[in-house]
């Protein structure tokens, strides 16, 4: 056992990440903040994969490979989201998301 | 002897090619060029039709006793059932060798008068393609194998009669003349079709050889079933009988083809005289053993529509004031002539003298009609008017045309020696032996025959010579040479011997002049013509006179009875008001309202929702993790519960 903990506090904390990331989402106004929380969010996920891994299916390795390609992808998706933020920056002078509102109807 | 006629297809072919030639290179070509292109295929067309005659009459003769009906040329176009296909044809029997010759003729005289007529109009070689698009057609309707075929062709008469009665599409007279006779005739169609449809479904044939065997027993027992009162048969054949009256301009379809006169007068000679408008004549002339065997009733509709229709427009021609229209009235009073000849006729030898008379009269009507439209061409050509009141004293101006038109109108006319006497005589004669209220109704027609025709032509070749802008003068040669031939034959087609080559039954058939009945045609016809030269040779008030103490006949008279008004109001203020304007409600109001409210309703929809686009991310985020955790929550929810 690690040190005595189980699942449900490994879930807690995911889901505390998760929560946390959401509301980071939804409220901060500023891009960078926004990618932060969508990190937040991914890492609260691999948490889990992790956790549920290791707990239920301890001869398995799934949890654990599902877990690299997020961080992956979370990297590949990073370099994308700041290339996106810097075009935006360059186009209307500013990362603050109310501005960017051109695809209304 | 079986001899080949594969070469028919080349007569109505020919035409067909130059059509296709001149209208392609329309404005390549020279005028002249164009014409001589014209005259010289249907002169090609034309001796191969004499050639045809000569064969069918002379070289393969009679076969049994009769002449044979022999397929030139068969080709299956479409193939419905094994047992109904649409085949393309050529039928050689009598009549459609006599046809070939006429048409030939009068078309090739027609191209040869254009040549002159139509010098300088802007539109001479369409003129020529549009000739040459209507000989095509005639030429295959005259030549069809079947019912289905003769109405292809039926159709496209219509379609080239109706491009040349527009052909001076500048003029609006004339737009709506050509639009009146095609939706005319165009109605009558619907009836033919509706008639051939009847006919072809009782008797499971298209084909004329099987339809007009006098030996098949299954098109002559159709008659046994019987809608409202009257045998299926008649119904079929008063159906077609209408088509053919409407091509043929008989009452009450007549109304187009005094307004198709505001075509070329060339066209007016060939189109609405001497060819198509007998189309319906030659229908029930090829039909003729179902009508004659088949069903009484339609032969006595037949004569009795004929009948009044030759008196109606006789006396309609006596009041016309217009050239061209007191012509297109007599026309369709000789049309109406031809009818009565095949309405009593009955089926072979003796009884068959109306059938042969009927066809004669076609023949010698077409040579005397087309050259008084020539004629009336060239007259029109030189004093620029149509009204004969502003005509006179023309005969030492224009000798030639002078001459022609003495000689054609003595031959309609029935004057003794001329063709219009023996072919009138007989279908009198015909009458006289079948039903004597026709036979005087066409006595007294007689007599009004030779009375408008010679007020025509006295009015216009005698009496005060008006005063013209331009002295006038002799038309040119390639116009006269045309009239001259035409009025030799006028002459000279009276003495062919007829029945030796058509009759009902393709028997040969002795018709001798009975002079009891042509001494009283005769004397009626010169009581005509001399109140004509009474009234007419020298200018003088008589005819006012007359006209005063009839005035409220000779109005109804003048405004040919009121029919057209009488077709208008029922158009206009009938159907318009009653079916039209409702329909045409409906449409716009029900039809288009729906389609209408689908789009005003979409439209209203996402014109009320379009805010929820706000293009603030966080907004759309915010409804997406909304909507997630409440369906997950639903979800979860319906999941412990069940």
């Amino acid at each position: 056992m690690m040190g005595g903990l189980a699942l449900q506090d490994f879930l807690v904390v995911s889901t505390s990440m998760f929560f946390i990331g959401i509301f980071g989402f939804l409220t901060r106004r500023n891009l960078i903040t926004i990618l932060m929380s969508v990190e937040l969010i991914l890492n609260s996920v691999n948490i889990n994969f992790v956790a549920f891994n290791y707990f239920l299916h301890p001869e398995a390795m799934h949890g654990i490979f599902f877990a690299i390609f997020v961080i992956a992808v979370a990297a590949a998706e990073a370099a994308v989201a700041i290339a996106i933020i810097i075009n935006i920056y360059r186009r209307f002078k500013s990362i603050n998301i109310e501005n960017v509102s051109e695809m209304k109807y | 002897m079986q001899m080949s006629f594969q070469f028919t297809i080349l007569i109505p072919l020919i035409p067909l090619i130059s059509f296709l030639i001149i209208g392609f290179l329309y404005s390549k070509m020279s005028n002249k060029l164009a014409g001589i292109w014209g005259s010289v295929s249907i002169f090609s067309s034309f001796l191969l039709s004499l050639f045809t005659a000569y064969r069918y009459f002379f070289e393969v003769g009679r076969v049994n006793g009769v002449y044979p009906k022999i397929l030139g040329f068969d080709f299956e176009w479409l193939r419905f059932s094994d047992s109904l296909s649409a085949h393309l044809g050529t039928l050689i029997d009598p009549i459609s060798v006599m046809m070939l010759v006429v048409v030939t003729t009068v078309s090739l005289m027609v191209h040869i008068y254009s040549i002159g007529y139509m010098k300088g109009d802007r539109g001479f070689n369409r003129f020529f393609a549009f000739l040459s698009l209507f000989s095509f057609s005639m030429l295959g309707l005259v030549l069809s194998t079947n019912i289905f075929e003769i109405y292809i062709f039926w159709e496209l008469v219509g379609v080239s009669s109706y491009l040349l009665i527009g052909f001076y599409y500048e003029k609006n007279s004339a737009v709506a003349a050509s639009k009146k006779a095609f939706i005319v005739t165009r109605f009558a169609d619907l009836f033919f079709l509706i008639g051939i449809l009847i006919l072809s479904f009782y008797t499971k044939t298209f084909d004329f050889i099987s339809l007009t065997d006098p030996s098949n027993i299954a098109v002559m027992q159709t008659g046994s079933i019987t809608f409202m009162g009257l045998s299926v048969t008649t119904w079929a054949l008063l159906l077609i009988f209408i088509g053919g009256a409407g091509k043929s301009a008989m009452f009450p379809l007549h109304i187009w083809l005094p307004d198709a006169m505001e075509g070329p007068s060339p066209v007016s000679a060939l189109i609405h005289a001497a060819t198509m408008v007998v189309a319906g004549v030659f229908l029930v002339a090829r039909l003729f053993p179902i009508y004659a065997l088949g069903s009484d009733q339609a032969l006595q509709v037949i004569g009795y529509v004929g009948a009044f229709t030759s008196l109606f427009a006789a006396v309609i021609a006596m009041t016309q004031m217009d050239f061209k229209r007191v012509l297109a009235f007599s026309t369709i009073s000789q049309i109406g002539y031809m009818m009565v000849g095949l309405g009593v006729s009955g089926y072979g030898n003796e009884a068959g003298l109306g059938y042969m008379a009927s066809m004669f009269h076609l023949f010698t009507h077409a040579m005397f009609k087309a050259l008084l439209f020539l004629c009336a061409g060239s007259v029109i050509h030189v004093v620029h008017t149509n009204f004969i009141n502003e005509m006179g004293g023309l005969r030492k101006h224009m000798k030639i045309t002078h001459i022609t038109f003495l000689i054609a109108t003595l031959a309609i006319a029935g004057f003794p020696g001329f063709s219009g006497f023996f072919s009138k005589d007989e279908i009198i004669t015909a009458a006289y032996h079948n039903n004597k209220i026709i036979f005087y109704t066409e006595l007294l027609v007689a007599g009004i025959t030779a009375f408008y025709m010679f007020r025509l032509y006295f009015r216009v070749f005698w009496n005060q010579e008006a005063s013209y802008e331009h002295k006038p003068h002799e038309v040119e040669k390639t116009m006269t040479i045309p009239l001259i031939i035409l009025a030799f034959l006028s002459i000279a087609v009276g003495y062919i011997p007829f029945g030796n080559f058509i009759s009902s039954d393709s028997m040969p058939l002795e018709s001798h002049i009975n002079w009891g009945v042509a001494s009283a045609s005769i004397i009626v016809s010169f009581t005509g013509i001399i109140i004509a030269w009474v009234l007419y040779k020298k200018p003088s008030n008589l005819p006012e006179r007359i006209v005063s103490s009839i005035k409220v006949l000779y109005t109804w008279a003048y405004h040919k009875f009121y029919i057209d008004e009488v077709y208008l109001f029922v158009t206009k203020k009938i159907i318009f008001n009653l079916i039209s304007r409702p329909i045409a409600w409906f449409d716009r109001h029900v039809v288009d309202g729906a389609m209408n409210g689908i789009a005003w309703t979409t439209s209203w929809v996402s014109e009320s929702i379009k805010g929820l686009q706000s293009g603030q991310l966080q907004k759309y985020a915010l409804a997406f993790v909304s909507s997630t955790i409440i369906l997950s929550a639903l979800l979860i929810y319906i999941l412990l519960n069940v």
